[in-house]
């Protein structure tokens, strides 16, 4: 019997959805218990909705004005005592969980294996090396096997469940060496990036930040999130948080749109298991094109009204 | 500070192969072909001997301390270190890869000798991924950590770091001592002039045996197989926005 441990990714109010992917995740492994940790403060009503995840058996809610905010030296210490009945101690791999994870397991003394992709058995996983150029089986000897979830690689869990809810009260002594300043969010009624069913992305071809308002007006249109590449970032057109990719956000939405991106290994990384990848850009040889499932050549300063053109046509 | 200690900042770096390179998985599935490739520093590692010497520089640290853990001909990436302007180079000289955990049980140890004020390291290595060894190293020196981070800014007692998350800008406060792994957008790292390659040569580099330190590692994680990654399909190209549309609307996208 596998008990699992998933430590819930919220943000005050609202279970982020990587938590759901993570008892997927989980619950690919015959013969799991999987119960879920929310660190949240008092009032919340993060542990509820964690309750009604489809094949959670149990939530452990740690309410504690400290955690307002998620601080890893702070919720860290707390998940390695709860982890004692555990065999394995799940998290996302958001920024979130790639934070708090490896401090859980060097508190407890296990390995961990970073960005699972898929679990092949209790001890065996395959996550991929390299910016994702290669894929690796690993197989992990310990009591204890912490790992982080590559949320791309895995559907959300449904809804149906109804789990006990406890209260979980860790004796352990808390830091006060780390503190929350701030958050400066994007700030924006848009569908989030990392979840979003439709994401439309914008390269450095747009040349200005101006330009992007194109991008913007056609996410609109589509119902979708907007992302950029590394180049677009770094040429300041978009803040850095937008940023799709290996060293930014890896995605896996039903429609990927890449106006103006060349393809660069790194940007793929991100976006190859989006399920339909459309290309716009004005090279027929950029390397997007040879991951792209619907691809054109042209111009996106003509491309892109044409198509917004035709959506709002068809709504009619 | 009232310290007897020059203020020290330990910078851990890691060679791997350099990230221009487009890697070979092996036929037989043993692994990443490694022979005749292009070795580099990390090149998070590089932001972070960055922002070492840079805080040097403001006059907020006294001595930059480069580290790294690998095979005797990783001396090269260090002495590119000392290069760049760090003053001292360690050495543990590590034939076999160690696991994140046992990493991070050697610094701990380099830590416990050089009494840093910061440790600055990476987020993650780019060959294996683990975006681990910081946030350990926080874990068994049992103090904060601030990983991720586009900004750092110090005074005497704290360390005030942006870090990229996936929320936009998070900003926390941290008590010094203290571990900071970097992100991309921290800094620019500096290219190397000649002279001070030159100059580097001749900087201490001390070697350490591993087993003076930390022993052999453990392998709790064996890799069975490497696999190069399942390919997409090139699809369609349509020839103008029409057909574009077209196609988006059959397949239920529009």
């Amino acid at each position: 019997m596998n008990k699992i441990l998933i430590i819930a990714e919220h943000a005050g109010d609202k279970l982020n959805a990587s938590t759901a992917k993570c008892v997927k995740a989980a619950s690919t492994l015959a013969g799991s218990e999987i119960s879920v940790a929310v660190f949240a403060a008092p009032g919340s009503k993060v542990a509820a909705q964690a309750a009604q995840i489809a094949g959670v058996a149990r939530v452990l809610e740690v309410a504690n004005a400290v955690h307002e905010h998620a601080l890893a030296a702070t919720i860290a210490p707390q998940v390695a005592e709860l982890a004692a009945p555990f065999s394995h101690v799940f998290g996302p791999s958001t920024t979130f969980g790639k934070d708090l994870m490896p401090r859980v397991a060097a508190l407890l003394g296990a390995p961990q294996v970073s960005d699972v992709m898929s679990i092949e058995s209790a001890t065996r996983f395959r996550r991929p090396i390299y910016a994702g150029n290669a894929i690796t089986t690993v197989e992990v000897a310990a009591d204890k096997i912490v790992a982080t979830i590559r949320i791309a690689s895995f559907e959300a869990a449904g809804a149906g469940g109804s789990a006990a809810v406890e209260a979980a009260s860790p004796t352990v002594a808390l830091p006060t060496h780390t503190r929350f300043v701030s958050l400066a969010a994007a700030g924006s009624d848009r569908p989030d990036l990392q979840s979003a069913s439709k994401v439309v992305s914008g390269g450095r071809a747009l040349a200005s930040s101006d330009a992007f308002k194109l991008i913007y007006s056609l996410a609109d249109k589509l119902g979708a999130a907007v992302g950029a590449s590394r180049a677009a970032v770094d040429a300041g057109y978009v803040p850095s948080d937008m940023q799709v990719g290996q060293t930014g956000k890896i995605i896996a939405p039903e429609l990927y749109v890449a106006i103006g991106i060349s393809g660069a290994i790194q940007h793929i990384t991100g976006i190859k298991d989006a399920r339909t990848i459309v290309a716009i850009n004005k090279d027929s040889e950029a390397p997007i094109f040879e991951v792209a499932d619907i691809g054109i050549v042209g111009d996106l300063f003509t491309i892109v009204p044409e198509l917004e053109k035709l959506i709002d046509a068809s709504k009619k | 500070m009232d310290s007897p200690q020059p203020r020290r900042i330990l910078v851990a770096i890691k060679r791997v192969v350099d990230y221009n390179v487009r890697i070979r998985v092996k036929p037989d599935g043993s692994g990443v072909a490694l022979d005749g490739v292009k070795l580099s520093i990390n090149p998070f590692d590089a932001i972070a001997i960055e922002e070492a010497l840079r805080i040097k520089e403001r006059g907020r640290a006294d001595e930059v301390v480069v580290a790294t853990i690998g095979p005797a001909d990783c001396q090269a990436t260090l002495r590119n270190a000392l290069a760049m302007g760090a003053q001292r180079a360690l050495h543990v000289v590590a034939d076999a890869a160690l696991e994140p955990l046992d990493l991070a049980g050697v610094l701990r140890k380099l830590v416990e000798r050089e009494q840093p004020f910061l440790v600055i390291l990476g987020k993650q290595a780019i060959d294996d991924d683990n975006n681990q060894t910081g946030q350990m190293l926080a874990a068994l020196w049992n103090r904060p950590q601030a990983t991720f981070a586009s900004k750092v800014e110090l005074t005497d007692t704290v360390a005030r770091v942006t870090r990229e998350v996936d929320a936009g800008l998070e900003t926390i406060e941290v008590d010094l001592p203290a571990v900071i792994t970097t992100d991309l957008r921290l800094n620019e790292p500096r290219f190397v002039k000649l002279p001070e390659i030159m100059k580097a040569k001749t900087k201490p580099l001390t070697n350490i045996p591993l087993g003076e330190i930390g022993g052999p590692g453990t392998a709790r994680a064996k890799v069975q197989k490497t696999e190069p990654p399942p390919g997409r399909q090139r699809g369609i190209m349509v020839k103008d926005t029409a057909e574009l549309f077209g196609e988006l609307s059959k397949r239920g996208l529009v």
